[in-house]
């Protein structure tokens, strides 16, 4: 090529320029969540970036301080409110421990189920959502309609298609429908199929991959001292997933993978997503085999566990039982305990602090997503204003989550 | 399981660590607020504890003791796979002095962790990059999970309207009125007036 034959001296060929301030957010159609970005740019990159949460905030940890141990469960649910039934069961257990519980086996496959379902769903709006934000709708479409294949299974258990409030202190509200298994069994492949067109669109498209690729890297170590949990701990090649070191119910009687990523690019966090759900789907047909057909689910154990309506209205003794624990609230033991399980995001844990009353002392929630939503400015700072897009829709970000 | 790190923490810091317990299977070791820091380091750098995730910090407020204000930290190790909880207590019964080192130099992931402690408790970490309400508004004043701070209290940036300003009584309406709302037992395909 013929070299231009004007002759500029290299500083006449900056343009002067001034850092320009944005708001991004609190409410944006390619936002992830409700979460407001402060940004400098200069150009187009991003100088400085300010994340600000606290949008959703509705008081959780001081409401529960005022009901009984049971009141927390409608709470949970809205705080990862696409994967409820995780928040449920982790609440449940920690609660458990705490009282010394241990629910039946059956109840223990039950929650299993209930919470790979919970996690798949959770997979599916992260993914969906993600490809959205990037432009390719019909994906979203193809995501959503798998996910509410999920939660038709779970209106079916539970009566509520979202909010599902059904975990219980030593047991669940019901036990499972006769047809449970019959609808996992048939339900679960079709969500499967469907995400593998979902993957087969999106990862030969060129577009797509280009914006994820290489954008937003984290290393392993910067993670996880960043508290990092969960699949984008994972897809930085850091092998810690609470079902497989610190194994609950029983997950360790299961055998599954856990997928792990090789840059920590937005590429990796959304493949190891992928991964995870067919993982789940693996772990469900296992739980379809092995789930007892009958038993108890819940717990006999009357200091904590409602009794049966039927005695209820026609024994005293039932009825003065139900009485006591609906009014002053089953009795926790004295204590503090700190439990954790895997949630959609990451490590879900409640740190509860019992003064032997029926109404928690304090109930500490550690959401998953605030600690990989802190390390979001360290993320896009140095890259450029699009590159936001991909990077937040990849952390999955749950605003009733992060913002208690 | 880390028992051994308790153990551990007690052996090199000695009269520092206050109390140790070890309940349900979680280890705690409540520690000298002054050399909160100092432990922390030596969590995540000795060998044997490396501790190397910070899991979750929080403030419990117990008003009835003293020191006030409990802080509460939770750390994970990755590689040898064991957890510690630790606390220190500040503030006597007006929350003075309810001042602790800011662990961010340790685990750069605890910054928001702090901020949300100073929001909700009140608890002033020293030396943080950026100590700011962080759920809370910035015009908010008190910390809402302390035991003191009343849970029906509102403060409001924009001030309820009262009755004299809306020009009727405030008071709250049946939700729908008999044409609309749920359709249940109406027939749907008729015009409102002929029902």
């Amino acid at each position: 090529m013929e070299p231009l034959d004007i002759d500029l001296e290299e500083g006449e060929l900056e343009l002067p320029s001034e850092p320009m301030h944005l708001n991004l957010g609190p409410s944006h159609p390619a936002m992830h969540g409700t979460v407001r970005i402060v940004l400098e740019l200069s150009g187009e990159s991003i100088s400085k970036a300010d994340v600000q949460i606290g949008y959703l905030h509705r008081g959780f940890e001081k409401m529960c301080e005022r009901g009984t141990w049971t009141q927390v469960f409608p709470y949970v649910d809205r705080l990862n409110y696409v994967s409820p039934m995780l928040n449920n069961v982790g609440y449940a257990l920690a609660v458990e421990k705490l009282c010394g519980l241990v629910v039946p086996d059956r109840c223990q496959w039950y929650r299993m189920a209930l919470g790979e379902l919970a996690r798949m769903s959770d997979h599916l709006t992260c993914t969906g959502a993600m490809a959205m934000e990037l432009g390719a709708f019909t994906p979203f479409l193809w995501a959503i309609k798998a996910r509410e294949m999920i939660w038709d299974i779970l209106e079916e258990e539970t009566g509520a298609r979202l909010t599902h409030s059904f975990g219980r202190i030593g047991g669940m509200a019901k036990p499972p429908t006769p047809a449970f298994k019959e609808l996992v069994r048939g339900t679960v492949p079709r969500v499967l199929q469907l995400m593998n067109e979902c993957e087969k669109m999106l990862l030969k498209n060129r577009i797509f991959l280009d914006r994820l690729e290489n954008v937003g890297i984290i290393s392993g170590k910067d993670a996880i001292a960043l508290g990092w949990t969960g699949p984008c701990l994972r897809a930085s090649g850091v092998d810690y997933d609470v079902r497989k070191a610190h194994p609950y119910l029983k997950y360790d009687e299961v055998d599954f993978d856990v997928p792990l990523g090789k840059k920590g690019d937005t590429l990796d966090r959304f493949l190891v997503r992928v991964e995870e759900l067919q993982q789940c789907g693996r772990i469900l047909s296992q739980i379809c085999d092995r789930m007892p057909d009958d038993g108890p689910v819940n717990c006999d154990d009357p200091r904590y566990v409602l009794p049966e309506k039927q005695d209820v209205y026609t024994t005293i003794e039932a009825t003065i039982q139900h009485f006591k624990l609906v009014m002053e609230g089953a009795k926790i033991p004295k204590g503090e305990v700190y439990s954790y399980t895997e949630g959609g995001n990451g490590e879900l844990g409640f740190y509860l602090v019992s003064d032997g009353s029926g109404t928690p002392y304090r109930v500490r929630i550690r959401p998953p997503c605030f600690q990989i939503t802190n390390g979001l400015s360290r993320l896009i700072t140095g890259r450029m204003l699009s590159d936001i897009i991909p990077i937040f829709g990849s952390i999955n970000m749950i605003g009733g989550e992060c913002d208690h | 399981m880390s028992e051994a790190a308790l153990s551990r923490l007690k052996e090199r810091f000695g009269a520092a660590i206050l109390e140790t317990s070890s309940f349900l299977g979680d280890d705690t070791a409540v520690v000298d607020a002054a050399r909160w820091k100092e432990i922390a380091l030596f969590l995540r750098d000795d060998s044997k504890l490396s501790f190397d995730m910070p899991i979750d910090l929080c403030g419990v407020d117990y008003p009835e003791r003293l020191p006030r204000m409990e802080v509460v930290l939770h750390v994970y190790s990755t590689s040898l796979r064991h957890r510690l909880r630790m606390k220190a207590r500040v503030g006597d019964d007006e929350m003075n002095g309810a001042e602790i080192d800011s662990l961010v130099p340790v685990w750069s992931g605890v910054e928001w962790l702090e901020r949300e402690t100073y929001d909700m408790s009140g608890v002033t970490f020293r030396g943080h990059p950026d100590l700011r309400r962080i759920l809370m508004y910035p015009e908010f004043e008190g910390h809402p999970l302390r035991k003191d701070y009343a849970a029906n209290r509102t403060q409001p940036l924009i001030p309820y309207r009262t009755e004299e300003e809306a020009g009727v009584p405030l008071e709250k309406l049946a939700p729908f009125g008999p044409d609309e709302g749920m359709s249940f037992g109406r027939r749907p395909h008729l015009p409102h007036s002929e029902n």
